[in-house]
């Protein structure tokens, strides 16, 4: 019987049934729910891994070792495990291997839109791309034969819309792949100048080999409708366009994506009157079509940035499609906010106060940067907060070293902050860290990480003492703080920004979202003594209100972690659950 | 059926709208046909504005709902019914929670919360059944089970039995919830306009 499944759950499913082993990952949305999923099957090894170049070191290990082996990552994580990635290429696998890389087209939850099937072609990689769940089990189980019958790790690429949909899949056996035992072989798995120069054109003739694969695979397949539009496509612009044009086009879905074949193009191309290419984000496929010297449609007609949709396809054929009515209303915008009782918001609060520049990072402290806070002046990529802060520091001087932090979250830190903290140490700025240590890796939706304690099955695991590591990197000023205090908070701050040598302050409460936290009775505003100054309203809190002039406080929203109270100068909020 | 039907579930980050697509797309799923249940995770989550698309038929393709591509549209919130009214197919039907929660652009008082949403929606010519479910959850017994009283109000405008979402529920809720939701679902199922 066929079940409803998230695309990123049949990934799992599909690791399962392949018979892999070992998977270790780093969250990153659309990509984290695979690893979660996996780690429900006993048979697989799972864990997080502090980021992805660890992971996708740990799956290359375990396929030297003799057993199929994944890693799962977001776009950008990929280019942390970018260096592994390139070089496993040259050592190709034991057992199979499996890389899925998640990308974002319209950056639902990222800081770029690159196109990861570039690293396919930079790594001479194959790379195969699932249209639905269906495929994602398929597909992985494919990309592990594939893996061992060119001896090379595969990637698996999916975009959020195939991520994150679910679709129908029927449960298969798992089977077993035959046993793979390691043996010593320096030449090709000690990638030294010697043995890589041979290795290299191992791997050219390898893609040569997979191009001929790419020619006869029924992965790449033609649907043949209507031939005076013929559209190549793959993923989910394959459903979009089979969506607005059904049987007035014929398609080539290609399932693999690297190598791309030449014949089969170019036969399609016959068959058809006009060609297009249907793809999100780059135009990889257009351009191998162009090299061919095909004449094609592609980014002509189709954007290089954000989604496409079946009402996008249909409009550039022609076919305007019908729009509902909407208001003239403007209707505000309801971004993302920084949940009540979140211990960021004290913190976050205390900064915007004391207008410093603030060097940010990855992770739901990134909602700091938003209005009222509006704290955060920088974002790049995780760990750029510590190491930015750094360089700012070096260039605007000493006075800046005074006014400027960097916030950095626990897991964000432990993924690639502490190197930028060790050369914040060597290399002598006088710079302030806070690492906002809420227990827990939030924005993804509450992954265990190395300082939690726990291990990705929830299993009790060695805690790393974030002060320690702060302590053996060469910080010797470093203390902790109660985000929920906001007295504390502003003389942390102050007095770390004054100091003449590098300081951490860890503001640490776990996140209120968490099971086990325990949250006071809801707070209550005196209308009688509120003034409605709206000091209340600068900490961004959405239980927190202004009605007919009066302060309200959100009876389902609010968690009671007193930070309004604390800041309404007439004692007018007061703790929830006495008697009336 | 081979004519794709499309459904769209909206509302506030923790309104609760994932377990009501998980329960619409196992009830879909039961009467066998091809279907696709699409959302997005991640910064969506944390109170902001969130979407499910739920799609069946014979074969569906696209896992999204386009602009005017909706037959009906199940909002947990007014202002959100008005965000994406424009995916409603001009026959659409709008079913809509008449709860108001602020979005922070309000809260801070750089935007106004729209007044008289349902009533302009209405004068739009939208065919809109507008509903305080929030006292159909406080009935059966919780305030969480506004989702589920929703679903109740969704399944008029769907071809399956009373059954059938009775074990798609039974299927979808842990045991100690379920009699709450059985409850909030019956009273969402007989709701009528005054």
């Amino acid at each position: 019987m066929k079940e409803l499944m998230l695309g990123n759950d049949a990934v799992a499913r599909g690791l399962f049934e392949a018979g892999c082993a070992v998977a270790s990952s780093y969250p990153g949305t659309p990509s984290t729910e695979i690893t979660e999923s996996a780690a429900k099957y006993d048979e697989i090894y799972c864990e997080w891994a502090p980021n992805e170049k660890v992971a996708m070191e740990v799956a290359l290990g375990a396929s030297f070792g003799g057993k199929r082996s994944f890693c799962a990552m977001k776009h950008v994580g990929l280019n942390v495990a970018a260096d592994p990635l390139f070089t496993a290429s040259y050592t190709g696998v034991n057992a199979g291997m499996v890389i899925a890389v998640a990308d974002d087209p319209g950056m639902h939850s990222s800081q770029n839109e690159q196109d990861s099937r570039h690293y396919a072609k930079a790594a001479k990689l194959p790379m195969l791309e699932p249209a639905d769940s269906a495929e994602c089990r398929d597909f992985v189980k494919l990309a592990y034969t594939l893996s061992e019958q060119f001896d090379t790790p595969v990637l698996l690429r999916l975009s959020t819309r195939i991520a994150h949909s679910q679709s129908l899949v029927d449960r298969k056996e798992r089977i077993l792949p035959e046993e793979k035992p390691y043996v010593k072989n320096p030449q090709k798995y000690v990638m030294m100048p010697g043995m890589a120069k041979k290795r290299h054109p191992v791997v050219e003739q390898r893609i040569q080999e997979l191009t001929a694969y790419a020619e006869k695979s029924d992965i790449n397949m033609e649907i043949i409708g209507d031939t005076r539009i013929g559209i190549i496509t793959s993923g989910a612009a394959f459903q979009y366009a089979r969506e607005a044009m059904g049987e007035n086009a014929s398609y080539l879905k290609l399932g693999m994506v690297h190598p791309l074949p030449e014949e089969k193009i170019r036969s399609f191309a016959k068959k058809v009157d006009t060609l297009y290419v249907i793809e999100e984000l780059d135009d990889v496929i257009e351009s191998h079509v162009k090299k061919l010297g095909i004449a094609v449609h592609g980014k002509d007609k189709f954007p290089l940035c954000g989604e496409i949709s079946q009402n996008m396809i249909a409009s550039v054929f022609g076919k305007d499609p019908v729009v509902g009515k909407s208001l003239s209303e403007e209707i505000p915008v309801r971004p993302p906010v920084m949940c009540a009782g979140c211990p960021h918001r004290g913190l976050f609060y205390t900064l915007s106060k004391n207008k410093v520049m603030v060097s940010g990072d990855i992770g739901c402290y990134t909602l700091g940067a938003q209005a009222p806070l509006s704290a955060v002046d920088t974002t790049v990529c995780m760990g750029a907060s510590i190491s930015g802060l750094h360089g700012f520091n070096k260039a605007c001087g000493e006075k800046s070293e005074h006014r400027s932090v960097a916030v950095i979250g626990d897991s964000t830190f432990m993924h690639s902050g502490m190197t930028g903290l060790a050369n914040v140490a060597y290399n002598g700025s006088n710079s302030t860290v806070i690492i906002l240590d809420n227990s827990i890796t939030g924005m993804t939706g509450h992954q265990q990480n190395p300082t939690t304690g726990y291990n990705i099955k929830g299993d009790p695991a060695t805690k790393i003492s974030l002060e320690k590591v702060c302590a053996a990197v060469g910080i010797e000023r470093v203390r902790v703080v109660d985000p929920y205090d906001l007295k504390a908070c502003d003389a942390a701050v102050k007095e770390e920004l004054a100091a003449e040598e590098a300081s951490v302050i860890i503001s640490r409460r776990p996140c209120a979202l968490l099971k086990y936290v325990k949250h006071a009775p809801p707070f209550l505003v005196d209308a009688e003594k509120c003034r409605g100054c709206k000091a209340c309203m600068k900490i961004g809190c959405p239980a927190v209100s202004i009605k007919a002039g009066k302060a309200v406080i959100d009876q389902t929203q609010c968690v009671g972690c007193g930070l309004c109270k604390s800041l309404c100068a007439f004692d007018a909020i007061k703790e929830g659950g006495a008697s009336e | 059926m081979n004519e794709t039907k499309s459904i769209m579930i909206v509302g506030v980050g923790g309104q609760g709208t994932l377990l009501a697509s998980r329960i619409l797309g196992h009830a879909i799923v039961s009467q066998g046909y091809d279907v696709k249940v699409s959302e997005v995770h991640g910064m969506s989550q944390r109170g902001g504005s969130v979407v499910t698309y739920v799609r069946y038929g014979g074969r569906v393709d696209s896992p999204i709902v386009d602009k005017g591509q909706a037959d009906v549209i199940l909002s947990f919130e007014q202002l959100e019914a008005a965000r994406y009214l424009e995916y409603l197919k001009p026959e659409g039907t709008l079913l809509t929670n008449t709860q108001q929660i602020d979005p922070m652009p309000v809260i801070t008082g750089a935007a106004a919360y729209p007044q008289d949403l349902i009533e302009k929606m209405k004068a739009a010519g939208i065919n809109i059944l507008a509903l305080d479910a929030l006292a159909l959850a406080q009935e059966a017994g919780s305030v969480k089970a506004i989702n589920v009283a929703l679903l109740g109000v969704l399944s008029n405008h769907m071809p399956f039995s009373e059954n059938v979402w009775k074990a798609a529920i039974e299927a979808c809720v842990p045991p100690k919830f379920l009699e709450i939701n059985q409850k909030a679902f019956a009273l969402g199922r007989a709701y009528r306009e005054d």
